[in-house]
């Protein structure tokens, strides 16, 4: 593949994050996490320069990308909100919450607001099972969320007060 | 000084235990008092979040639910000097929650500061270790053979039999791999274990490490837990400082090099063959056995992979001998579980304890009942491969082969309590639809299986050919149970099944109608 100045310091960024995990074994997730805080996401673009650097098949490194859902292949909103599903915070209303939650950001699970200001996530299990419904912004943790708390958290942040 | 422990623990930070910290170390400037501000792990009785300690003569006071907003008034009432206050709990060890319990493996959880090597020796940390290296690895292997531990990862195998195949397995290159990616809803041992008392993991790792032969450890930790991987990567640095990792551990020959690896955000990642897979950079499919990981495992080397629990039980039965862990429990469930209360319930929570006690003393008497306030109608065990048991049932002996012979599972130990207007139907659906998302997508029964199911499911509660439907559902979760490589889809029939076992009205569109 050819790559365009613009992306030769993309390959060149992306060499840098291999070069740093060289003496590490399997190293291919510990990079994609690091790819992806560097850059927000995954870009398509990536998957030549690592499947070259690692020497592995592109198709390999496609397939990796795309069997484990913390990898996006497109940035995220300013904030995003994950809001667990699975069935002890169903216990205390998550569906309703999440239902909630479509309703004031105006769109569906795994969408991201036109604004971009939030992306809205699913996740199964944040491990606060004792307290919820619980949610996670920009990996902050949060118990026993609803509606109102839902929107004073993230109104806070957009006044930069604490959430 | 004075002493002030607020916890740390992402669970009381979710209900802004940083906030009150804050407040706190504000207060004390403002009042000129000198205090010492301690961030411990959490105590386990999480609806107490934050729950604030201050230390006495009379013990340790406590102090919840504390809020940001609270913190002004309680210190003005006195909370430095532990005085009396309608948040006032008393001193936390006579609280009958902790009283009851007997914490071995969350012994120093929310009690020392989780990143003090010094707390964590003056508290009985290291002790395990200290005997483990005197004695010969076959001794130690011994030694957790002869407590009766088993796997608290779910599945309850010995851990001294897998330690004593990987023992026996040649191998220049051994590695010890924790399984740290607690997916199962209802489940936070793991994370609170790692947030509250990380060199307990590491001590346990390591002595796993001596019994086997291993100089290679991975700590697979879900990206779920950002607060548990931080305070292990920095965990790992201070005992590297300190000679209890790396060369010449605690001036032994023993060398053991530990690492931590996060997930990325697959359920399937937590059955070990595909965390192994994962860890080695690649798809998290799951492998056939044989081979075994014991022998063939990360890399195709020996490999021993263990819980967190597990691991974490360790250091207390080389401190404190096999047989003393084994005269507690019940039948073949020696020594305790983590038991975690969760979902719709009162006093949610950590309760470490013999196996054996009674599901429903656990819900009732120490969990309260449920939240809501409402009857108890079903509780799922054991995460989303476990059975859901009705309210009649939980006179149930928590001990593996009494949940086995109640098609249950006890799993990992997480209780998630439904009150009475939940829709069975509806959780039996999630069970399917959550087997079709985290399928790794191997095994036709289990990834073409779980779509059908959520299919015929919403065909029964739609009342279409209703008793038909209910028969290619039941030959859906055969096929599952028989065909299914792993757990994964060999399991998801266990809710589904019992949820109709149990609750057949809910699936029947008539009583959907009368609602
Ligand atoms: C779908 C599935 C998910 C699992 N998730 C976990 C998990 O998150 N943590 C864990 O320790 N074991 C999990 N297990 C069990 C592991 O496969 C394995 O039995 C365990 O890690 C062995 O350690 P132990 O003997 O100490 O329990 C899972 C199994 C299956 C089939
Ligand atoms: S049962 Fe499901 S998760 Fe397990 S190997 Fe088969 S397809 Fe994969
Ligand atoms: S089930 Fe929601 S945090 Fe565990």
């Amino acid at each position: 593949m050819t790559i365009d100045s613009a992306g030769a310091s993309v390959a060149d960024r992306v060499r840098a994050v291999v070069a740093a995990h060289r003496d590490d074994r399997g190293a291919l997730l510990p990079i994609l996490h690091d790819i992806q805080a560097e850059f927000g996401y995954i870009d398509q673009a990536v998957v030549p320069v690592l499947a070259e650097e690692l020497n592995m098949s592109r198709a390999d490194v496609h397939g990796v990308i795309t069997f484990y859902s913390d990898f996006r292949s497109e940035p995220a909103g300013a904030a995003t909100v994950r809001l667990c599903r699975a069935e002890a915070c169903q216990s205390v209303g998550a569906e309703r919450l999440v239902a909630d939650a479509e309703q004031v950001f105006g769109v569906k699970l795994g969408q991201t607001t036109p604004d971009r200001s939030v992306t809205l996530q699913q996740v199964f299990c944040l491990g606060n099972c004792a307290l919820g419904p619980a949610a996670e912004i920009n990996g902050r943790p949060f118990g026993r969320v609803d509606r109102s708390r839902l929107i004073e958290i993230l109104a806070s942040r957009e006044t930069g007060g604490a959430p | 000084m004075i002493t002030v422990y607020v916890p740390r623990d992402s669970a009381a930070r979710s209900v802004g235990a940083d906030e009150v910290a804050v407040a706190i170390a504000r207060e004390a400037a403002l009042t000129g008092t000198e205090i010492r501000l301690v961030r411990n792990g959490s105590r386990g009785m999480l609806w107490l979040e934050p729950l604030v300690e201050v230390a006495t003569d009379r013990g340790r006071i406590g102090y919840g639910p504390v809020s940001p907003d609270a913190v002004a008034d309680l210190v003005a009432a006195g909370l430095f000097d532990g005085a009396d206050h309608a948040l006032c709990q008393g001193p936390v060890d006579d609280l009958q929650w902790m009283r009851d319990q007997q914490r071995l493996c969350f012994a120093r959880v929310g009690v020392t500061d989780p990143l003090s090597t010094e707390d964590y020796e003056a508290n009985g940390g290291l002790r395990g270790l200290r005997r483990a290296v005197g004695l010969d690895p076959a001794d130690v292997v011994a030694e957790v053979t002869e407590s009766g531990l088993r796997g608290r990862g779910g599945a309850g195998f010995p851990a001294g039999i897998k330690w004593k195949t990987v023992a026996e397995t040649e191998g220049e290159l051994k590695f010890v791999c924790c399984n740290a990616d607690e997916g199962d809803s209802g489940t936070f041992a793991d994370r609170m274990l790692m947030e509250g008392d990380p060199f307990c993991l590491i001590e346990g790792m390591t002595i796993a490490a001596h019994a086997v032969g291993a100089t290679e450890g991975y700590i697979y930790l879900r990206s779920e837990y950002p607060d548990a991987v931080a305070t292990m990567r920095r965990a790992i640095e201070l005992a590297y400082e300190r000679g209890w990792l790396g060369d010449r551990i605690l001036g032994s020959d023993l060398r053991f090099d530990l690492h931590v690896r996060v997930g990325a955000g697959a359920y399937i990642c937590g059955e070990e063959t595909s965390m192994l897979e994962s860890l080695e950079g690649k798809r998290g499919m799951v492998r056939s056995k044989p081979p075994i990981p014991a022998i063939t495992g990360l890399f195709g080397k020996p490999t021993v992979v263990n819980n967190v629990l597990t691991l974490a039980s360790v250091p207390a039965i080389l401190s404190d001998g096999g047989s003393a862990y084994a005269e507690l429990g019940v039948d073949r469930s020696r020594g305790t579980q983590v038991f975690q209360l969760a979902g719709n319930i009162a006093r949610g929570g950590v309760f470490e304890t013999a196996f054996g006690i009674p599901l429903g003393t656990l819900v009732n008497d120490y969990g309260g009942g449920t939240r809501s306030g409402r009857p108890v109608r079903a509780v799922q065990v054991g995460g989303p491969l476990g059975a859901y048991v009705p309210a009649e049932q939980l006179d149930l002996p928590t001990d593996y082969e009494a949940f086995a012979a109640a098609e249950a599972m006890l799993g990992h130990g997480g209780i998630v309590v439904f009150d009475d207007t939940v829709d069975m139907a509806a959780m039996a659906r999630f069970a399917m639809e959550f087997c079709a998302e985290e399928s790794c997508g191997k095994c036709t029964p289990c990834r073409v299986g779980a779509v059908r199911g959520v299919e015929v499911i919403d065909k029964i509660t739609g009342g279409q050919d209703t008793e038909g439907n209910l028969a290619l559902l039941n030959d859906l979760c055969e096929l599952m149970t028989d065909g299914s490589l792993c757990a994964m889809g060999g399991l998801t029939p266990n809710p589904v099944r019992s949820a109709l076992a149990h609750f057949p009205d809910d699936f029947t569109a008539n009583r959907r109608e009368a609602r």
